[in-house]
């Protein structure tokens, strides 16, 4: 349309055939067509432009106005009922192609979320590491402290005044790595127990610690022996103490570590000790199964019970020999392998997986154990 | 010790119905341990054959075999057809004629090995050639056995083919192996064990039948021969030898065998029988748990005088060794001058009894625990006397224990033993210990009544007079480890059952939990994991010229390492002064088994010595606390221990894969863990250039922390260390000190108050030489850029035409905000402009 028409202009009879309701009605009628046919945002625009910009309803709004004035209002009401129809038919059609767009969008950009997605590494703790912390954790909630040693060691700190005399035979029992010159009193420490000495020289009682801690024998590494391990040790020092709490402490400990299961004392001999213990705990991985399983079962190898390990009351020698008066306190001790409990917790079957630093093996645990 | 069922009944009652084991659970409930249980799971047929022909052939795989006939008298599968049994065994030390055992098709061996013909090496073989092991007898595996060797050859020739094995060995019995420990040294005995599964039984009267209750013994102990006491040095105060006593019999048949039972119950107990004479006093020893020595009387020339050895003295024991002698050792002498043997180790060869020997003098004597436990040491000669004398053998059975033997040489030898003996008793009776009756249920935890403590020390063999407050206990001869209170505690407890101590569970002190040190080493080894690495453990051992390898100064601190005087391999005699020492061999390792891209790292301690230090320490007494002065002087002497953390990286540290090409693993991965570990503990680092092995002398980091305080150095490692220690090229490391670490962030952290203004940023390119440090550059900026300065970063460094030759662009971005107001802009700008202007003061920067 080239000209724009103007108020009070000459009336046009064709014109005015565009505001008849037949023609409205027809208008109306292509236009939710066109919309209804328009298969994406694109031609949706180009038909907007056809019957909503312009087209037969947009063109009857204009011929409103070279109404006389009678007709007017009656035209104005016929025709914007039609403009509403077609922009809610368009504005319909436009949320649904809308939604369609997005809804395609998200099909595109679909991606196959099973490829790899490393790009960067997983670490690991050692295991042992993590099973020392958990170890220490069951004492430290109860109310025990960690304690400490040096890993070279004096030997009065890890046999004289754990009442191992250089002629005692159980000083023999042990393969030790000796400081060179051999005669110059250091050692590898070759158990835990040190620290119980250097506990006692600088604390005084009532002393709840656990000491966790490498330690050197010299054994070849093979499936079964490691010349660099782990221990584990506990020495209570307090007035009153008995063997019913040493008891109580590694039923609470066994507990804690391999779930509800019973455990058996008999006598036995450490220098360290007197009077000694040695406990075994029943096998939580046979408990409650069948005799014939039992009988096969690795963890215990059939018997049913696993040694846990050496424990008793603080020998009195040792107690003087740290200056504690042995009339007034008692104490006890135990020790145990973190070695030995990862195997038997985890089914480590080869001591050399846990000494050679192969990440695949740190790499199974992640940060539990 | 090795325990047959049928020897201990004869001692002791055995519950009715008993087998081995009932016997073990009974005697670990009394604290003697079950190692192994022989013979109860073999069945037969197992019989003696005689090998007839030996046909032998090397395999493929570089073994010999060997395919034998043996006859097995009449259990032949084939030998009504006159076919002997056809066997193929792998052992080689047997020769045609010999006399074997041979288990048949039928039989179960021990652990349950069901025997059947099967072939093997492409030949049938009905059945097996047995080794000791194989039957429980003991843990030799180096050839099977061979019954003239095994038996000897008097008893060997009697037997013939087809003959039961089962009882032969005494493998009818079954034989019980239990664990002695230390303090038990009567257990080294039959004697011992019966006593204690009498006491399991509650040591019901009249069912011990002690077999050191003799009454032969002679009445005239002055009359035998000379026997002279004379220990110059004893060690210790304790005599090297307090009893003595010689007994002779003369007319001995040299060629009268042992009887069988004697020999099988030898067998049984994992000894060979070798002759009448030698078998008399081990068997006595397995029974009353007093070694004895048999010398043949005819080469003696003095009389015997027991005496330390002198200087430059030598001996050859029976073992053909010549052994020189320390003034330690104590020595059986022939009239003071000529060695005849280390007392309670081993004999020596002159004196031995041998084939013509017709006179013996039997010596049963008492050693000094510690004396002998020295030259056993001294001279690695572990010997079944040196064992218990260790371990104390009780003074008052010598005498019997050498009348049982003289009996038994005469009931089977067919001697005449002189009247007289000779029993030089210079033993010391056992004092009276006032035990405290409440001291076993104050320890143990269980109310033990008086009465019952002092019945079951009775039982024991204590002596008990419980008339007084205290109850005065003197121990029984056999237990030298019954000494103090605590001894008779456990005693009480052993025998009253541990089983019925209680599980009561302690209340400790309130705790502190860990202390920061330990948090701090959580924290660390956390972080690094959360930063992809993976924790491991490695020996803190490392060779002698780590130094060179690691390419050290020669005047490096780190190269002064403590040395082991036995170490397990020649080849890593030291141990490491840095954890990367020895953290790089995990790293080889992985390496070789085929992983590429690893960051690894270890905490753990170093070793390092102090210059100077002889690192000696005293060995005090242990009957009191050492004083201050020494605990000081020992503690001077551990050399230092610092805690490190070591982290080494190779291949890439962002991998590639589908997504495009990866990141390989660099010298600032290595900072930047360490940075990201001292973030972890709200600490900051400062990096400087630094030139420190093992490290790339252009590409190393020293990390301080805010106080100067040296942390630790990281970076690339150098070229030539790294093809030393065969690892990747442009390997990465770092080492810092966990210690200073945990001084450093001892104190809890203080937030600093941060503005909600918004953020101004303006970037900055800079143009310096080359050889000027970003980092030097950075902290000018910061330096000079006024209070309002958040942060800087650099964010990009161009070399090119543009800045031209050893010249480089450093491109900055700054930040800041002020806590109470929006920066305008000019004002911005001004400290912008303040900080280049201090960089191009000192760099000479430019602004680009
Ligand atoms: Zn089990």
């Amino acid at each position: 349309m080239a000209t724009m028409s103007a108020p009070n202009s000459s009336y046009d009879p064709v014109e005015v055939a565009a505001l008849q309701p037949e023609a409205l009605a027809a208008a109306v009628d292509a236009a939710q067509a066109a919309f209804a046919a328009a298969a994406d945002l694109d031609a949706l625009k180009a038909a907007r432009l056809t019957h909503l910009d312009r087209g037969a309803v947009a063109t009857a709004r204009r011929e409103i106005g070279a109404l006389p004035p009678s007709a007017k209002a009656e035209a104005g009401k016929r025709v914007g009922a039609a403009m509403d129809a077609v922009r809610t038919a368009y504005e319909a059609r436009e949320g649904q192609l809308q939604q369609q767009a997005a809804e395609r969008i998200l099909v595109e950009e679909r991606v196959d979320v099973t490829v790899p997605t490393g790009r960067r590494p997983v670490g690991a703790r050692h295991p042992v590491e993590l099973t020392q912390e958990r170890l220490m954790d069951i004492f430290v909630a109860q109310g025990w402290e960690v304690a400490e040693g040096p890993e070279v060691e004096s030997e009065w700190m890890n046999f004289d005044a754990l009442n191992l005399g250089k002629d005692h035979p159980a000083r023999q029992m042990q393969d030790t790595f000796f400081v060179d010159p051999p005669d110059g009193g250091l050692v590898l420490r070759t158990q835990t127990s040190p620290i119980q000495i250097r506990t006692m020289l600088t604390r005084t009682p009532p002393i709840y610690v656990v000491a966790p801690g490498k330690v050197f024998r010299t054994d070849d590494l093979d499936a079964t022996h490691t010349p660099v391990f782990h221990q584990i040790e506990l020495l209570a020092v307090d007035k009153g103490l008995t063997m019913a709490h040493l008891r109580g402490s590694i039923d609470h400990f066994v507990r804690a570590m391999f779930g509800d299961v019973r455990t058996r004392v008999r006598a036995s001999y450490f220098p360290f000790t007197e009077p000694s213990m040695e406990t075994d705990f029943e096998c939580f991985a046979c408990l409650g199964a069948e005799a014939a399983v039992r009988g096969e079962c690795r963890t215990c190898g059939g018997s049913g019970w696993i040694e846990l390990g050496g424990s008793g009351m603080v020998n009195r020698k040792v107690f003087t020999a740290c200056g504690i008066d042995p009339d007034v306190y008692t104490g006890f001790a135990f020790g145990f392998g973190i070695e030995r409990a990862l195997q038997l917790r985890n089914g480590v079957g080869d001591m050399r997986d846990i000494v050679e630093g192969d990440v695949r093996f740190s790499g199974q645990f992640g940060m539990a154990v | 010790m090795r325990v047959p069922l049928s020897w201990l009944a004869e001692l002791v009652d055995l519950a009715p119905g008993a087998r081995g084991v009932d016997v073990a659970a009974s005697l670990v409930g009394v604290g003697l341990e079950e190692e192994a249980l022989h013979g109860s799971d073999l069945t037969g047929p197992l019989v003696v054959g005689r090998v007839l022909t030996i046909e032998e052939a090397v395999q493929k795989n570089g073994k010999t075999i060997r395919y034998c006939t043996v006859d097995v008298g009449e259990h032949g599968q084939r030998v009504t057809d006159g076919i002997p049994q056809e066997i193929v065994c792998g052992a080689t030390n047997f020769v045609v004629g010999d006399l074997v055992v041979v288990v048949l098709p039928g039989a179960v061996l021990p652990g349950g090995f069901a025997i059947s013909a099967r072939k093997t090496y492409g030949r049938v073989s009905n059945g097996m050639i047995c080794a000791e092991d194989e039957l429980g007898l003991g843990e030799d595996h180096s050839g099977i056995i061979v019954l003239t060797d095994y038996l000897g050859a008097e008893r060997a020739a009697a037997l013939q083919p087809g003959e039961d094995a089962i009882a032969l060995l005494g493998l009818d019995d079954e034989v019980l192996e239990v664990n002695v420990t230390p303090d038990r040294g009567y257990c080294f005995s039959m004697r011992g064990i019966a006593r204690e599964y009498w006491h399991s039984q509650g040591s019901p009267a009249g069912t011990f039948r002690d077999p050191a209750l003799v009454s032969q013994v002679p009445h005239d102990t002055t009359t035998g021969y000379a026997v002279h006491l004379t220990d110059g040095a004893p060690i210790e105060g304790a005599d090297g030898c307090d009893r003595y006593v010689a007994r002779i019999v003369r007319g001995v048949d040299p060629s009268a065998p042992s009887p069988d039972w004697m020999a099988a119950r030898l067998t049984q107990a994992g000894m060979r029988p070798i002759s009448l004479a030698v078998d008399v006093t081990n068997y006595v020893m397995l029974l009353v748990g007093q070694p004895l020595h048999a010398f043949d009387l005819q080469t003696l020339s003095g009389s015997i005088v027991v005496r330390r050895a002198k200087d430059g003295e030598r001996l050859t024991t029976l073992d053909d060794v010549e052994r020189a002698l320390s003034v330690e050792d104590l020595l059986i002498t022939d009239g003071g001058q000529e060695p005849l043997a280390i007392a309670g180790v081993m004999g020596g060869a002159t004196s031995e009894v041998t084939a013509a020997t017709t006179d013996i003098l039997i010596e049963a004597a008492h050693f000094d625990p510690v004396t002998v436990a020295r030259s056993s040491r001294r001279h690695r000669l572990t010997t079944e006397a040196s064992k218990r004398f260790e371990r104390g053998v009780d003074p008052k059975v010598t005498a019997a224990a050498a009348q049982l033997a003289v009996d038994l040489l005469v009931a089977h030898g067919g001697g005449v033993a002189d009247d007289g003996g000779t029993d030089v008793d210079l033993t010391q009776g056992r004092t009276a210990y006032q035990l405290d009756p409440d001291l076993p249920a104050r320890l143990v935890g269980v109310p033990y009544s008086r009465e019952r403590v002092a019945t079951i020390l009775r039982d024991l063999g204590c002596g008990v007079d419980d008339r007084g407050d205290t109850l005065s206990v003197t121990p029984p001869s056999w237990r030298p480890d019954l000494v103090d209170g605590p001894d008779y505690a456990e005693e009480v407890a052993r025998i009253d059952g541990y089983e019925r101590i209680p599980s009561v569970l302690p209340t400790p002190t309130a705790g502190r939990g860990l202390t920061h040190s330990q948090l701090v080493r959580r924290i660390v080894a956390n972080t690094l994991v959360g930063r992809g690495c993976t924790e491991v453990l490695t020996y803190p051992f490392v060779a002698a010229d780590f130094g060179d390898t690691l390419g050290l100064p020669a005047d490096d601190p780190r190269r002064s390492a403590i040395r082991l005087a036995n170490p397990l391999s020649d080849e890593a005699p030291l141990l490491r002064t840095s954890v990367i020492d020895s953290l790089v061999d995990a790293l080889r390792r992985n390496v070789s088994r085929g992983q590429r891209d690893l960051a690894l790292f270890e905490l753990g301690s170093v070793t390092r010595p102090l210059p100077g230090s002889a690192h000696t320490a005293p060995v005090p007494g242990v009957h009191e606390r050492p004083d201050a002065e020494t605990i000081a002087s020992i503690d001077a002497a551990v050399p230092p221990q610092p805690r490190h953390l070591g982290i080494v990286l190779a291949g890439e540290s962002e991998r590639s894969g589908w997504w495009g090409k990866g990141r390989p693993a660099d010298w600032a991965d290595a900072v930047d863990l360490v940075r990201a570990v001292a973030a972890s503990l709200s600490l900051t680092v400062s990096v400087e250039p630094d030139q420190h092995a093992p490290w790339h002398p252009g590409r190393c980091a020293r990390l301080s922390l805010a106080d100067g305080t040296l942390l630790g150095y990281a970076g690339e490692l150098h070229p030539a260390v790294l093809k030393r220690l065969g690892l990747p090229q442009r390997t990465c490391a770092a080492e810092v000190s966990v210690d200073a670490l945990a001084a450093a962030s001892e104190n809890p952290a203080k937030q600093g108050a941060f503005s909600t203004r918004p953020v101004a940023l303006t970037d900055v390119a800079l143009t310096v030489a080359e050889s000027v440090a970003a980092g030097e550059v950075e902290r000018t900026l910061r330096a000079a850029a006024g209070e309002h300065l958040e942060w800087v970063t650099l964010f990009d460094v161009y070399r090119g035409e543009q800045v031209g030759v050893d010249q480089k662009s450093l491109a900055f971005r700054m930040a800041f905000r002020a806590p109470d107001r929006t920066l305008r802009t000019d004002e911005v700008s001004g400290y912008r402009d303040l900080a280049v202007a201090a960089a191009a003061a000192r760099f000479g920067a430019v602004q680009r």
